[in-house]
């Protein structure tokens, strides 16, 4: 579904160049569940946001569904309605209501009209429980009811990939478990999933594979029984008696 | 020369109390000769209605004139490639209507660029590109404070940059500057008052001719101060109350 070829990104500073991703290659299947953990700094993050072009690689290819999205003649726009996006900081529209946020898109984009936007966005919030804030405004929520309609509003878009930046991360801990719960469920549903996390527990439950990066490259790739019982790396290995 | 005020020679011939005690004893006939006789106060209404009127007028083309600047300088900031001959003209006329006075700008506009046009709009014209350059910068800083990740967020979506810019950061940047485009508008109102310099009847200029034709200073420049304030007021009433109702979303 996304293969990923020989990818490099440099971020050019005014103190000099700053190589994050090294030679970076990766196939993603349909319905796989990929986690990406690691050190900050290893480029995890970065890696995610050039999947949906959020940054633009400096040189390598990048394929979705047959088509390079790294050639300039690709519709961005186009290429994201198809991948959603959960950021660290939810990045909700502080001036919309909830129900304008998740209806924005599929409605400004002509995919659906004003009724069948906010009745499948009615049925987004039944699913994760906040159906009665629809009128609501974002800063009248918790964090993790933020983030649950962060995911919904993605959903929205009917994506068939999720990219989630560290969705957790910005959390109170009582908090994590109800967007960990939703994210959960869509892994079950069968939606393919990259998620950059900390959360070792989501990883060894929901992942299909998980990659550890270090230092813009994955050094490490692994089922999550094998990834957990017998990492290989040495740099793994003292990541992993750190975390767990 | 620095003491000269303060040397009694000088103070001597002013008695404070006798000049308070002029002022209201007469009060009734300062306020008779500077207003009511042959109607003076029309001078006032209609310096008012002036003042007003170039305000008013002054305020569109400065919002336009504004906006229109801040989306030049705002989409060249983020791609230097595009409008760079717009945002050079953009930037020299920033410069130069922030870097000279308002009355130099007003005298230039009458004298030298209209010189047969209607006065009234020769100091629309003049106060309006004097805002523009304003409110242009308060827009700019306004769009540009919006968080990016509002941007990241909507492009995600598969927004284009248009739509993103249009729907999540301009209502987002139009409250966060509302007001403080409209304190700029309060004090435009007060910078107008220099409009007599080409001969508008304005609010000011009202007071000085009923000063001029009565030899009474206070009573009319009193006045004008006094209606000017009272106009301020009530705007900045109006501010408090349109800040407030901006802010209905940001209520937990």
């Amino acid at each position: 579904m996304i293969s990923v070829k020989n990818l490099e990104k440099t971020f050019h500073t005014s103190r000099g160049d700053l190589p994050v991703l090294m030679g970076i290659n990766q196939t993603i299947e349909k319905g796989e569940k990929v986690v990406i953990v690691g050190p900050s700094g290893s480029g995890k993050s970065t890696f995610l946001r050039c999947l949906n072009l959020l940054e633009q690689p400096t040189s390598g290819e990048i394929w979705f569904e047959e088509e390079e999205i790294t050639s300039p003649k690709c519709n961005i726009n186009l290429l994201r309605q198809k991948m959603g996006m959960v950021f660290q900081h939810f990045n909700l529209f502080p001036h919309l209501t909830i129900l304008e946020n998740i209806t924005l898109a599929p409605t400004s984009l002509k995919l659906k009209t004003q009724e069948e936007a906010e009745r499948s966005a009615m049925q987004l919030l039944e699913r994760v429980g906040l159906a009665d804030k629809a009128q609501a405004y974002p800063a009248q929520l918790s964090g993790g009811q933020k983030q649950r309609i962060a995911i919904v509003r993605s959903l929205a878009m009917e994506p068939k990939v999720m990219l989630f930046d560290e969705p957790t991360s910005a959390l109170d801990p009582e908090m994590v478990g109800e967007v960990l719960q939703v994210m959960k469920q869509l892994a079950q549903e069968g939606m393919t999933m990259i998620v950059v996390t900390h959360e070792m527990g989501f990883a060894r439950e929901v992942a299909t594979r998980i990659l550890f990066m270090d230092q813009g490259q994955v050094l490490e790739e692994a089922p999550p029984q094998e990834f957990f019982a017998s990492p290989k790396h040495a740099r793994l290995q003292d990541f992993l008696s750190k975390v767990l | 020369m620095g003491n000269l005020i303060l040397n009694p020679q000088y103070l001597a011939g002013f008695d404070i109390g006798r000049f308070f005690q002029d002022l209201y004893m007469n009060l009734g006939q300062h306020f008779y000769d500077a207003f009511i006789v042959k109607n003076r106060y029309k001078y006032i209404v209609s310096g008012l209605g002036n003042t007003l009127l170039i305000t008013l007028f002054a305020v569109m083309i400065g919002i336009v004139l504004g906006t229109l600047v801040a989306l030049i300088r705002v989409t060249h900031n983020n791609d230097k490639k595009k409008f760079r001959f717009l945002n050079a003209i953009c930037s020299i006329y920033l410069t130069v209507i922030r870097g000279t006075p308002v009355v130099v700008q007003l005298l230039i506009t009458y004298y030298v660029i209209y010189q047969s046009a209607d006065k009234m709009v020769a100091a629309v014209i003049a106060f309006g590109i004097n805002s523009g350059a304003y409110v242009a910068e308060v827009i700019r800083s306004g769009i540009q404070s919006v968080d990016k990740g509002q941007i990241e967020a909507g492009r995600s979506l598969g927004l284009n940059q248009k739509t993103t810019m249009i729907k999540i950061v301009f209502p987002q940047a139009l409250k966060n500057v509302a007001p403080a485009i409209f304190n700029e508008f309060i004090s435009l109102l007060k910078e107008t008052s220099v409009a007599g310099y080409i001969g508008v009847q304005d609010l000011t200029k009202a007071g000085d001719v009923i000063r001029s034709i009565t030899y009474d200073a206070y009573t009319p420049l009193l006045t004008v101060a006094a209606v000017y304030l009272l106009i301020v007021m009530i705007l900045t009433r109006f501010l408090t109350v349109l800040e407030r109702r901006l802010s209905a979303s940001d209520i937990r």
